[in-house]
């Protein structure tokens, strides 16, 4: 009752004074900004989003129906935080890191309850700790003092917090422990446990931002043959409903060559997420053959699970990142969809009655998504190593329209545009990702890789193969006045040759087992495979021989199909044979 | 339990009272017009000492001397297995004649999120007995994969016949029992003969035995549309999770729900997004919709289809578009097809269904079913481009290959996806269908479609037929 409540705010603790959705405000609480907050006799997670005179306004991370005025508000004194530590591998959280399995036990319900907190991390598992420094050597804030095995293909770097002084180890232990018992001893005293706090709207400290020049290899072929990323680098795949966003986004968590993936599922479907959760353990790392799940953290905040929880997610996610990134590993982070975080941001805000900015878009918009994406880099980190966070975002502009401000306003900072395209889905062209429209500002600085790595001509081939898709380009417009047939014969040939390269090598099916993973090696094949058709056809149409046996030669459709085949290599020598064979017995 | 007689404003579909207790949020309020008619209202925003309430029934009579009750809990649908057969009122009042209805329990309405950790992903192939939608874009257990429609469109009649038809073909040896569904229908403004046409067909094919019925009406309130799709979906998911019924939930129409959204914050003088919709309106739709699917360790399951038409057919409105982007996929109705005759006037090129990669193939429904989807997805596409084409430079004009492009965009249409409302095809007459269509392209240009499966089902004298008949007509 109100007269109960009005007595009982004494320490700091406040109570409601309005309830509007995810939005409430509190009088009498003493919190700082950005304050974690328990709201309501339930004790609902919330955080300090604004202060004015005696009103605090927070919002709220689950629902608030049933919560009324007067109900008591406690505040925790601390930031939004992660723990961070072993254990966050193969896990699957939600916005506030709280571990859905655990969820699940605790509310003993496939529905998400309210009210139940659980840490990050289990606090009671032990963990085998192999130290790595000894009692007298001196150590910093970053540096490593030990290991554990996270999972198979992970192994754990225990390190002293950026926030500690650092000095001289006094007492270090070998075993197994849990994440709150101390490993190492200062002889200042502070205390190293595999466990740190984190609050995720800070980035984590490093030494220097270097430019990337390795790629984050993808396994697809649009993009590390035209598109490529770098390993620190940024992307954004903007697109409309049904474009393939979701597929790109899985299939780079599924077969980048990073060490960790980090992928946050923000205000999407609950099936997307249930997808992962039961293919990643069944499929192989690239890398090594171990289950996916071993190099893979999840955070799925779905579209129907609380608002502000959405807004949170992708802190929480590039937090994860950037403490594996501090051990020196190369993270890829994957926000799918950055869309609906600007979308909980306008709500949270709108409800503030803040001044609206662009389509009802806070003013600090932009702001917010150049700071996420600028923890994006490869970095030196304070313990000397080198590690990278890449992050990729998709992006949902309403209408497929990318004139909106969540699309410019990424486009504005991130350095690879992944634009997807309506009408190539619709004619199931996948990946539906535009060649005209995307770009990558890595490629001059990745070429060196590709020509070591994998063929010294890379660069000249790509740049050929993006001629004749801009010829073809050309060509269609005429054709869609006059007809093919109406064309001069080289530019029919033209025609045929880029229809291969659409069909044969961007097109690449993510759900045919072959196909869904392509080698750099691989797509470098295709091209040159295809190129060597246009060489060899334009030498015959040179000697005389009509268009139309050319294009008839029964090797040529074998291009569409070298991506479907195991033993690609074999393939592509009897092919690039088979077709000069063909094609000089024409003349 | 306190009355106040404190209403202190009226506005649209809201009303503000003065309190003296703490109000619940979201909690149900009753408001007693002095003439004694009775209006239930939702807390839309509580504040010490003065709330906002919603009214579902509209505002109408009620004046500073209605009596305002706070009922101290939230929306609630009793639920039950009895619930079949039943036809309640857009608020779940039955309005069948039928007896009281006999809670089980009593469900709070806003459905807890579904913890995706919980889920199990939808897998099981439906049978809907419609080519455009079993061979193109099928729809599995557990799936939203609404229907894109426009005005005057024949959606009802497609949704009917899904609801009709819908079947999962059962694994050998397992009883059958398993393959019906229950149908949950959730009507939101639409008209009264519409609601009549579904009511008939109901009776007339028995299915209401297993369906449950909520009717909001175009001169229902606009506001009681936001309670009824909840309704619906708390029933449905009482009868999948608990019950263990396969459910299949129909919401028509849903462009009514959202303009009912856009009625109420426009009351609230909120600051609009696009067109003037809520800037939540994603968020509001998600929590329908997301409302679909199968759990872990559970039988049954949530299957959706919702019905919307787009405003001038354009599928960027904010309908149609927040809807695609949260449903598993979409059926796309087409003007041009429907007056061409098609039925259903299903265009397969911009409908899609997102699951269908992992429900259908060898031992869930045939082994060349992806080819030839993609195949014909493919063909259909390059006829449907070379249609432009024609109209300038006539068909002499283009060569042999492009003019059977013309000819398979023709038989796509007039046979595949053509076949009446009543026609209920099997898979493998789906699939065999396509393969008479797809063998009178020549076998090179198959080349979505792998070698053996060509070598399996290409129809070598197809081809051939399709060759002499071209032959016949270029002389
Ligand atoms: N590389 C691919 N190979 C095969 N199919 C693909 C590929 N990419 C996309 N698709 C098809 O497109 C469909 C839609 O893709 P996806 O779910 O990724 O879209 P989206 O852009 O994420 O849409 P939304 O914004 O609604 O989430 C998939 O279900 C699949 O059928
Ligand atoms: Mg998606």
């Amino acid at each position: 009752m109100s007269q109960a409540s009005e007595t009982e705010t004494t320490d700091g603790t406040g109570r409601i004074k309005s309830v509007s959705g995810p939005v409430v405000t509190a009088v009498d609480l003493d919190a700082r900004m950005n304050d974690v907050v328990y709201v309501g006799d339930e004790g609902l997670m919330g955080e300090v989003i604004e202060i004015e005179g005696d009103v605090t306004t927070i919002q709220v991370y689950e629902e608030t129906s049933g919560i009324a005025p007067g109900e008591p508000v406690e505040n925790t004194g601390e930031p939004l935080t992660v723990d961070l530590g072993p254990g966050m591998l193969d896990a699957i959280y939600d916005g506030v890191q709280r571990p859905l399995d655990v969820l699940e036990e605790k509310m003993g319900s496939a529905f998400l309850d309210r009210g139940v907190d659980a840490p990050g991390i289990d606090l009671e598992k032990e963990w085998e700790f192999t130290p790595e420094v000894e009692a007298g050597d001196s150590v910093e804030p970053g540096d490593v003092v030990g290991v554990v095995p996270e999972t198979v293909t992970i192994d754990h770097k225990v390190m002293v917090p950026p926030d500690y002084e650092g000095g001289v180890v006094e007492s270090i232990e070998e075993g197994s422990f849990n994440v709150e018992e101390a490993v190492v001893t200062l002889e200042n005293g502070e205390e190293v446990t595999m466990r740190q706090e984190w609050p995720v709207r800070e980035k984590r400290p490093t030494v220097e931002k270097r430019t990337p020049r390795e790629p984050l290899v993808s396994g697809q072929r649009i993009l590390d043959g035209l598109f490529p990323i770098a390993k620190g680098g940024t992307a954004a795949i903007p697109g409309p409903f049904g474009s393939g966003k979701t597929v790109t986004q899985h299939s780079l968590a599924k077969f980048a060559d990073a060490d960790i993936v980090v992928y946050v599922g923000c205000g999407e479907r609950g099936n997307e997420m249930t997808e992962v959760i039961e293919d990643f353990p069944e499929l192989e790392d690239p890398k090594n053959g171990n289950s996916l799940m071993a190099r893979t953290s999840l955070i799925a905040n779905t579209s129907n699970m609380p608002v502000a929880a959405r807004e949170s997610c992708v802190y929480t996610g590039i937090t994860i990142a950037e403490y594996y990134r501090d051990m020196g590993y190369d993270v890829a982070l994957m926000a799918d969809s950055t869309s609906r975080w600007a979308e909980a941001m306008r709500e949270i805000s709108s409800r503030l009655e803040e001044m609206p900015g662009e389509e009802g878009y806070p003013a600090y918009l932009a702001a917010r998504l150049a700071e996420f994406y600028e923890r994006a880099g490869y970095f030196e980190n304070l313990n000397g190593t080198e590690g990278s966070v890449s992050a990729i975002g998709a992006v949902s502009p309403p209408g497929g329209d990318f004139s909106e401000p969540v699309t410019q306003n990424t486009l504005r900072i991130v350095k690879t545009f992944w634009a997807l395209d309506a009408d190539l889905a619709e004619r199931r062209h996948f990946p539906a990702i535009n060649w005209n429209e995307s770009y990558s500002l890595y490629q001059e600085q990745l070429d060196p890789w590709f020509q070591e790595n994998v063929a010294e001509d890379w660069s000249e081939r790509r740049q050929w193969a993006v001629d004749t898709l801009d010829e073809e380009g050309e060509l269609q417009e005429i054709v869609q006045l006059v007809g093919k047939d109406a064309l001069p014969e080289d530019q029919q040939l033209t025609l045929e040759v880029a229809r291969y390269l659409r069909e044969g090598y961007l097109q690449q099916n993510a759900f045919i087992d072959v196909d869904m993973y392509c080698p750099p090696e691989k797509t470098y094949a295709i091209l040159s495979t295809i190129q060597t058709y246009n060489d060899e056809a334009f030498d015959a149409l040179d000697a005389g021989v009509p268009i139309e046996d050319i294009t008839a030669i029964d090797a040529a459709p074998k291009l569409n199909r070298i991506a479907t085949q195991e033993d690609w290599e074999t393939y592509v020598a009897e092919l690039k044979e088979e077709l000069t064979e063909q094609l000089r017995s024409l003349y | 339990m306190k009355e106040y007689k404190t209403i202190t404003e009226v506005s649209g579909p809201l009303v503000y009272a003065e309190v003296d207790e703490p109000i619940g949020y979201d909690e149900i309020v009753e408001i007693e017009t002095p003439s004694g008619e009775t209006k239930r209202g939702q807390v839309l925003e509580s504040e010490e000492g003065i709330v906002a309430i919603q009214v579902f029934e509209g505002t109408t009579g009620i004046d500073r001397n209605a009596s305002v009750r706070f009922l101290g809990e939230t929306l609630k649908m009793p639920v039950t297995e009895d619930l079949l057969g039943r036809v309640l009122d857009g608020s779940g009042n039955p309005i069948d004649g039928g007896p009281e209805i006999v809670p089980d329990e009593r469900r709070d309405i806003v459905g807890a999120a579904i913890n995706p950790y919980s889920r199990e992903y939808p897998e099981d192939f439906i049978q809907t007995g419609v080519s455009a939608i079993d061979g193109m874009n099928t729809l599995v257990r557990g799936q939203k994969l609404p229907i894109f429609s426009g005005s005057g469109l024949p959606h009802n009649d497609l949704a009917l016949q899904i609801a009709r038809q819908a079947t999962v073909p059962e694994e050998e040896g397992e009883g059958d029992d398993g393959s019906e569904f229950a149908v949950i229908f959730g009507a939101m403004g639409i008209t009264q003969e519409e609601a009549n046409e579904f009511m008939e067909d109901f009776e007339r094919t028995g299915a209401l035995e297993r369906s449950v019925v909520f009717m909001n009406l175009a001169d229902d309130p606009a506001v009681e549309r936001t309670v009824t799709p909840r309704l619906a979906l708390t029933t449905a998911e009482y009868l999948a999770f608990d019950k263990g019924y396969h459910v299949l939930v129909v919401l028509t129409d849903m462009t009514n729900y959202c303009e009912a959204l856009r009625e109420i914050g426009a009351a609230r003088e909120e600051v609009p997004g696009r067109r003037g919709y809520p800037g939540y309106m994603y968020t509001d739709l998600a929590q329908l919709y997301e409302r679909a699917g199968r759990l872990k360790d559970r039988d049954g399951s949530v299957t959706q289809i919702p019905i919307l038409t787009m405003p001038g057919d354009d599928d960027t409105h904010p309908i149609p578009d927040l809807t695609g982007y949260i449903t598993e996929g979409q059926i796309m109705m087409d003007r041009p097809l429907h007056s061409q005759g098609v039925q259903p006037p299903v265009n397969v090129l911009p409908s899609l269904s997102r699951l269908m990669d992992d429900g259908i193939g060898e031992g869930l429904t045939r082994a060349d079913h992806a080819d030839v989807s993609d195949q014909m997805y493919a063909a259909y596409a390059e006829g449907e481009d070379l249609r432009d084409l024609v109209n300038i430079v006539g068909r002499e004009a283009l060569s042999e290959r492009d003019n059977k492009y013309l000819d398979f965009a023709d038989a796509f249409e007039s046979q595949f996806v053509e076949q009446g409302f009543d026609t209920d095809r099997t898979i493998d007459e789906t699939l065999e269908l396509g393969w008479d269509l797809l063998s009178t392209l020549p076998k090179t240009e198959l080349n979505r479609v792998d070698e053996e499966l060509i070598e399996e089902h290409y129809r070598e004298d197809a081809a051939a037929a399709g060759d002499e008949a071209e032959e016949v007509s270029a002389d």
